[in-house]
C-alpha cells in the first residue's frame, strides 16, 4: 500500500466491485482473479460479456487469460519492465490524456525520460513478451476508457513491490484514468479483513484512519481519549520483528489470528526465531502450526458466534452478526481482549461490539458518519465523514487525496534471486481455488478438503519429460532455504523454467522455500519469485 | 423447529460477499448467498458456500490452553487471560514495553482490531503492532 500512498494519497483499492462490470478495458496484472477473488471474476467477465476489452499480463496462463483479448506470460518478476514498455509505447503514439496530466498531476517529465529507455527491444529481452503484444496491450489500454488495473500479491510479493505498484500508478495517471468511475488502480486484498486491520491502525505508524503515531496532534487526540500518555516513536514491523527475536530484543509475542508458522518467508528461520521468546501467547480459532509453539492459547471465535464489522477490498464496511453461541469455552475476540486490558489494569467495559465501534468512528475521520444503523445489509464504502453522508464508491474524484496525483520514475531491478546453475528453475507460489491462505480453515472444510487434499508443484509438460517426470510422482523441490517432497501436477498454467507451488499445505509448506529478502519500503517478503531446483525423489 | 438466517459477511477472501447463515435450533446447518448484496448479488464460490464448515468443524479449539511441564494443557479462559496478563506485565517491568511484540489480524473484525491496537499502545506501552497485509 506504500506506492499507492505515495502516488495518490491513500492506500486502498480506488473504485468499487458494482462499477467493474461497466468499464471499456479491464488490465489484470498479478492476480490468479478466478482462483482468490471468485465474485470480483465475475464481475471482470460479465463487462468482457459488456463488450469491454480484457487484457491479462501473468507469468502462467490463469484460467482468466481463457476470456482475454490479449494475454502475455511476462517473465516472473519483470513488471515494472512491462508497464515502462507499455508506457513508452502510450506517449510515443500520442495516446496519453495530456489534458489530465497537466492539470491533476506532477513530475511527469522525470518520469517520462526515464520511459525512453524501455523500448519494446529492451523490454522483449527483459520480459519475453514481444514488441507486437506489448503496443497492442498498450493500445488496448490507452485507447478504451475507462479502463481498470487489477492486481493483487503478484504485484506485491516482490522486492520491487513497492516500485511495481508505482508503475500500476503511473499507467492509470497517464491515461487519464483515475478518478473515474469503472477505472482506477485497484489491489484485490487476499484477506476479509486486511483493508480493516490497517484501517483500524494494526501497523507500527499509524492510529486508525492512518493518523501518524510520531503526529503530535493525532498522538495527543488518541492520548487525551484513552486517557494515557502514548508512544510517539513508530514500532516494528512484523519482518523487523522476527529480527527483534532472533537478537533476543523482542521477548515476547501476542498473535492474534495469524499464522505466521506457515505464512512468513523462509519457515526454519522464524521457527528459530520463535524459540528465542520468553512468551508466546496465540489467540485464534484452531490449534495451528503457530499455537502448537506457543505458552499460552486462548480460543477465540469464528465470523458466525460473533458481532461486529468487516471492511472489504472495496473500503466498504459491512456489519456481521452473531448467529450461534461460541463453540465450547471459546469466545468471541473482543471479549477475550476487554478481559486482557482489564487483567492487566486498564479497564475496558464494553456491553457490546457495537460500543468499540461507536468509540472507534468518533477518532476516526473516514468512518466517522458510520453507525451499525446506517451499515444496514449493503455497509457502506469509506470515506463516510459524516451522518449524511452516502459512502464513496470511488476515490480521487476532482481531486487526489494528496493533491496531485505524483508520478514516480521507476527503473527496473532483477528479483533478490534469479535462476542459475545450481537452481535453474524459477518458483512461484500462491492460492489454488479450493483453499485459503494457509489452509487452517479450508482444511477444516470437508467439501473443500476433498477438493484437494495434498499439496502439488505445477510443472509444465516439457519439463516433465525432460526430467522423466510422472503426473502424481513425488519429486524433490529444493532452495537455497530448503527442500520439500511434493508431488508433480503436469501443467500448462505453466512455461519451460517455471513451477509453481500453493502455500496451503503444512506437510509440503511452501515457505521452507522461498526467499525471505523484502521490499526495503513495505517489507513485504518476495513470495513470487525464487531459483530452485527439482529432481527425482532419492 | 427453530428456523433463522442470519445475515453476515464471508471470511475468506478481500471480496467481502454478503451471505445469510442457516441456524435451525442453535445449530449452523449452511451458509446461503445474500442475493441482493452489492457485492456478490446472490452467488457465492466454493469456499463461500461451505463457510459454516469452517465454524463447526472438529478442528475447533473449544478450550484455553497453558503450556505446562512442557505440555500445552487446557485451561479455563480466565485463568488463561490471567496468565498472560501476568507474565506480559512480568516482561514489561523487566525489559520495558518495547520488548513486547503484537500481531493484530486480517481475519478479526474492525473493533477486535481497534482494540487490539488501543491495548498494544494504551496498556503495553509500545507502537509494536503490525499484521499480515505484508504476507
Amino acid at each position: 500500500m506504500a506506492g499507492l500512498a505515495a502516488a495518490f494519497g491513500s492506500g486502498a483499492m480506488t473504485n468499487s466491485i458494482p462499477e467493474i462490470e461497466d468499464a471499456a478495458c479491464i488490465f489484470v496484472i498479478g492476480s490468479n482473479t478466478t482462483a482468490c477473488h471468485p465474485l470480483i471474476a465475475r464481475r471482470i467477465i460479465r463487462a468482457k460479456e459488456k463488450g469491454a476489452k480484457l487484457i491479462v499480463a501473468d507469468p502462467r496462463n490463469i484460467q482468466l487469460s481463457l476470456f482475454a483479448d490479449l494475454t502475455v506470460n511476462h517473465r516472473l518478476g519483470s513488471d515494472v519492465a512491462l508497464l515502462n514498455g507499455m508506457m513508452h509505447l502510450i506517449i510515443k503514439n500520442g495516446w496519453h490524456a495530456e489534458e489530465f496530466i497537466a492539470e491533476r498531476c506532477e513530475d511527469f517529465d522525470a518520469m517520462k525520460s526515464v520511459l525512453e529507455a524501455y523500448t519494446p527491444e529492451k523490454v522483449e529481452s527483459i520480459t519475453g513478451v514481444g514488441a507486437q503484444d506489448l503496443e497492442k496491450m498498450a493500445e488496448l489500454y490507452a485507447t478504451n476508457s475507462p479502463a481498470g488495473l487489477f492486481y493483487a500479491m503478484g504485484i506485491t510479493q516482490h522486492t520491487t513491490g513497492v516500485d511495481n505498484v508505482k508503475s500500476c500508478c503511473n499507467i492509470a495517471m497517464l491515461t487519464g484514468n483515475m478518478g473515474v468511475r469503472s477505472g482506477g488502480v485497484n489491489p484485490l486484498r487476499g484477506q476479509n479483513n486486511v483493508q480493516g486491520a490497517c484501517d483500524m491502525g494494526g501497523l507500527p505508524n499509524v492510529f486508525t484512519a492512518y493518523q501518524p503515531v510520531a503526529d503530535p496532534g493525532a498522538n495527543e487526540k488518541f492520548s487525551k481519549a484513552w486517557g494515557k500518555e502514548l508512544p510517539d516513536k513508530p514500532g516494528l514491523t512484523i519482518t523487523d520483528m522476527v529480527a527483534a527475536m532472533d537478537d533476543g530484543k523482542l521477548k515476547a509475542l501476542f498473535v492474534l489470528g495469524e499464522n505466521p508458522r506457515l505464512s512468513d518467508p523462509d519457515l526454519h528461520h522464524i521457527d528459530h526465531a520463535l524459540k528465542q521468546l520468553d512468551l508466546l501467547v496465540v489467540q485464534d480459532i484452531y490449534m495451528t502450526e503457530t499455537a502448537r509453539e506457543a505458552d499460552i492459547v486462548l480460543a477465540g471465535a469464528t465470523v458466525a458466534e460473533k458481532d461486529g464489522t468487516f471492511t472489504n477490498s472495496e473500503r466498504r464496511c459491512m456489519k456481521v452478526n452473531k448467529a450461534i453461541e461460541p463453540v465450547g469455552e471459546s469466545l468471541a475476540d473482543w471479549e477475550i481482549l476487554c478481559k486482557l486490558s482489564t487483567a492487566m489494569g486498564y479497564e475496558m467495559s464494553y456491553n457490546n461490539a457495537e460500543e468499540i465501534f461507536n468509540e472507534m468512528t468518533s477518532l476516526t475521520p473516514s468512518y466517522a458518519g458510520m453507525t451499525y444503523e446506517r451499515l444496514g445489509l449493503n455497509g457502506i464504502p469509506w470515506p463516510c465523514p459524516n451522518a449524511d453522508h452516502p459512502g464513496t464508491p470511488y476515490l480521487h474524484k476532482e481531486r487526489f487525496t494528496r493533491g496531485k496525483g505524483k508520478f514516480h520514475a521507476i527503473e527496473y531491478l532483477d528479483p533478490a534471486e534469479m535462476p542459475d546453475d545450481d537452481y535453474p528453475f524459477f518458483l512461484s507460489t500462491g492460492r489454488m481455488f479450493a483453499h485459503f491462505h494457509t489452509g487452517t480453515m479450508t482444511r477444516a472444510s470437508k467439501h473443500l478438503d476433498d477438493e484437494q487434499k495434498t499439496g502439488y508443484v505445477q510443472v509444465c509438460p516439457e519439463d516433465a519429460e525432460k526430467l522423466s517426470f510422472k503426473d502424481g510422482e513425488v519429486v524433490k523441490l529444493s532452495t537455497r532455504r530448503g527442500e520439500i517432497e511434493v508431488p508433480v501436477k503436469i501443467s500448462r498454467m505453466v512455461k519451460p523454467g517455471l513451477l509453481f507451488l500453493p502455500f496451503h499445505f503444512v506437510e509440503n509448506a511452501a515457505n521452507i522455500l522461498t526467499n525471505s529478502a523484502f521490499d526495503p519500503i513495505a517489507k513485504i517478503p518476495e513470495f513470487k519469485v525464487c531459483a530452485a531446483k527439482i529432481e527425482k525423489a532419492a | 423447529m427453530d428456523y433463522k438466517n442470519i445475515p453476515s459477511v464471508c471470511s475468506y477472501c478481500g471480496c467481502g460477499c454478503g451471505v445469510l447463515f442457516q441456524v435451525m435450533d442453535g445449530r449452523l446447518t449452511g451458509t446461503l448467498p445474500l442475493k441482493t448484496h452489492p457485492v456478490n448479488e446472490g452467488s457465492l464460490c466454493i469456499k463461500g458456500w461451505n463457510l459454516h464448515e469452517h465454524a463447526t468443524s472438529d478442528r475447533r479449539l473449544t478450550s484455553s490452553m497453558i503450556r505446562k511441564d512442557g505440555e500445552l494443557q487446557k485451561a479455563s479462559m480466565d485463568e488463561a487471560v490471567q496468565t498472560t496478563a501476568e507474565r506480559l506485565k512480568g516482561i514489561i517491568d523487566q525489559y520495558g514495553p518495547d520488548s513486547v511484540g503484537v500481531l493484530a489480524s486480517a481475519k478479526v473484525s474492525n473493533e477486535e482490531n481497534y482494540l487490539i491496537q488501543k491495548i498494544t499502545r494504551a496498556v503495553i506501552g509500545t507502537n509494536n503492532v503490525d499484521h499480515c497485509a505484508r504476507l
